[in-house]
């Protein structure tokens, strides 16, 4: 399969991008990785004029310890998630999600910031960023702005990223006494989520002090889910409280249907799936 | 466009079309028609080559990208004696067919990089992203382990 033509430009640094960006509009679009804008252009769902390889920007690969937050650069890879010693200690579920998207090739290639940017309602990034309420910094070529997750993600393949603009970077917050995790009914040969679900519980002693429970794959839009995160908060983890959660996840949602799972099936292993992330901290 | 890699250790310049994939590249520019395109669209792994060490789906990657870097195909495993992993199907009658081999080897060739003595777990979540339509996989993981003990020596 062939795209149709394109021009290829590389990139060298975000100001080089932004500036090609301005210059060619709605014309060009941005390359990270490729592994969800190159199967789209193969079977011609896009065309684009331009395509600005980001790929080689050194400034977007980093993952900084900034004491009370991460920073993780867009270009950074789901593979060098998995392998951040820095992140399986301060924010495991990340880790954990990483090694969890699609195979060793495509975390080899694919990028936080092409996955949130791309924003396919079956990806797992966008459940982890709403579940640790991580701030996405964007750029435009002249400003700089931060966009809450919560504010971030609106609709299928919708994100507030505007024209002109690119992610450079996702701030994660980091807390001592927090319990996270991330766990996903997967689709069995891509390893999308049909089901996934990111818990991450602010603990005080035994107590769940606050809860942030996020799905992907369950909406067309990632959503946090207040009713399970009202039944933990206050609690202990124990088995009558996780079942409580359990039941009250996704009951509010609008839920997505295809061939994969229909929409009963899915609520019903949203609950399963969330019971489950929560056994796996208590 | 102009690009400048490096395959098997050898410096190739060529001129391409812009759209040009690099498993196109390899197999129609370069004839290194050991690389396979099995799906084309990301899902068999029968087209893994190693991109700076690491293993890619080249037909998912454009060969512009890899101007500057490095390539290994399965072309470039043997050194006049066949590779350990390339041995180790053999003797473990890890094929049938043949069409996923190359794809899984060099697979292989990136989990054993990084981790020398992997379980059977280890390795059959690392060729997650490989099919094999003919031998049931279970030759194919003989093979790795095989490979690693003699690397291991
Ligand atoms: C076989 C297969 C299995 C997969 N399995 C999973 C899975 O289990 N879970 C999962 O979550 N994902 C999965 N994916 C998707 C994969 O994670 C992609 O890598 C990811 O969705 C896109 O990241 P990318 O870096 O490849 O982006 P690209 O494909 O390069 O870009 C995607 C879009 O984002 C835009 N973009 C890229 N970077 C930026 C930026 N910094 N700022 C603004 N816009 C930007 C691009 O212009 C493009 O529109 C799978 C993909 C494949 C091919
Ligand atoms: S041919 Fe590339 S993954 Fe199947
Ligand atoms: S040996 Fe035939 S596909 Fe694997």
């Amino acid at each position: 399969m062939i795209p149709s033509s394109f021009t290829y430009k590389k990139a060298s640094s975000v100001s080089d991008a932004l500036a090609m960006l301005k210059e060619h509009g709605d014309e060009a679009t941005l390359l990270a990785g490729g592994h969800s804008l190159i199967p789209a252009l193969k079977l011609r769902l896009n065309d684009y004029g331009y395509l600005i390889d980001i790929s080689k920007i050194s400034e977007l690969k980093s993952i900084d310890d900034k004491g009370d937050h991460i920073e993780i650069g867009a270009g950074v890879t789901h593979g060098e998630i998995v392998d951040s010693a820095l992140l399986q200690s301060k924010v495991p579920f990340f880790s954990e999600a990483a090694d969890l998207i699609g195979d060793v090739q495509v975390r080899n290639m694919g990028t936080i910031g092409g996955s949130i940017a791309h924003a396919d309602p079956a990806a797992d990034w966008p459940a982890l960023l709403l579940a640790a309420d991580a701030t996405i910094n964007i750029h435009n070529g002249s400003s700089s702005r931060s966009v809450a997750a919560a504010d971030f993600f609106q609709g299928l393949f919708h994100t507030a990223v505007e024209e002109g603009e690119m992610i450079t970077s996702i701030s994660v917050p980091v807390s001592a006494n927090a319990k996270t995790k991330y766990i996903k009914f997967m689709q069995p040969a891509s390893r999308f989520a049909i089901v996934g679900c990111a818990v991450n519980l602010e603990m005080s002693g035994g107590t769940i002090s606050s809860a942030k429970v996020a799905y992907a794959g369950v909406s067309a839009t990632p959503f946090r889910d207040s009713a399970v995160e009202a039944t933990l908060a206050g609690k202990s983890l124990d088995d009558a409280t996780i079942e409580a959660a359990g039941n009250a996840a996704a009951d509010s949602a609008s839920i997505m249907s295809d061939h994969f799972a229909s929409e009963s099936y899915r609520k019903q292993m949203a609950k399963v799936y969330t019971k489950r992330a929560l056994k796996a901290l208590a | 466009m102009n690009i400048t890699t490096k395959v098997n250790g050898k410096e190739i310049a060529r001129e391409i079309d812009d759209r040009t994939m690099l498993s196109t590249f390899l197999r129609e520019e370069l004839s290194l028609t050991g690389t396979h395109i099995g799906c084309d669209t990301s899902g068999c792994g029968a087209c893994t080559v190693l991109l700076n060490g690491k293993a890619v789906k080249s037909c998912t990657v454009l060969a512009a990208r890899v101007d500057g870097e490095e390539v290994t195909t399965i072309e470039g495993m043997s050194n006049g004696s066949l590779h350990p992993l390339q041995e180790g199907f053999k003797e473990e009658h890890g094929l049938q067919c043949g069409f996923c081999t190359p794809g899984m080897i060099m697979t292989a060739a990136d989990l054993l990089s990084r981790n020398s003595n992997p379980s059977e777990q280890e390795i059959r979540e690392s060729l997650e992203g490989n099919f094999c339509r003919c031998t049931g996989y279970h030759n194919i993981v003989k093979a790795v382990q095989y490979a690693a003990d003699k690397m291991n020596g």
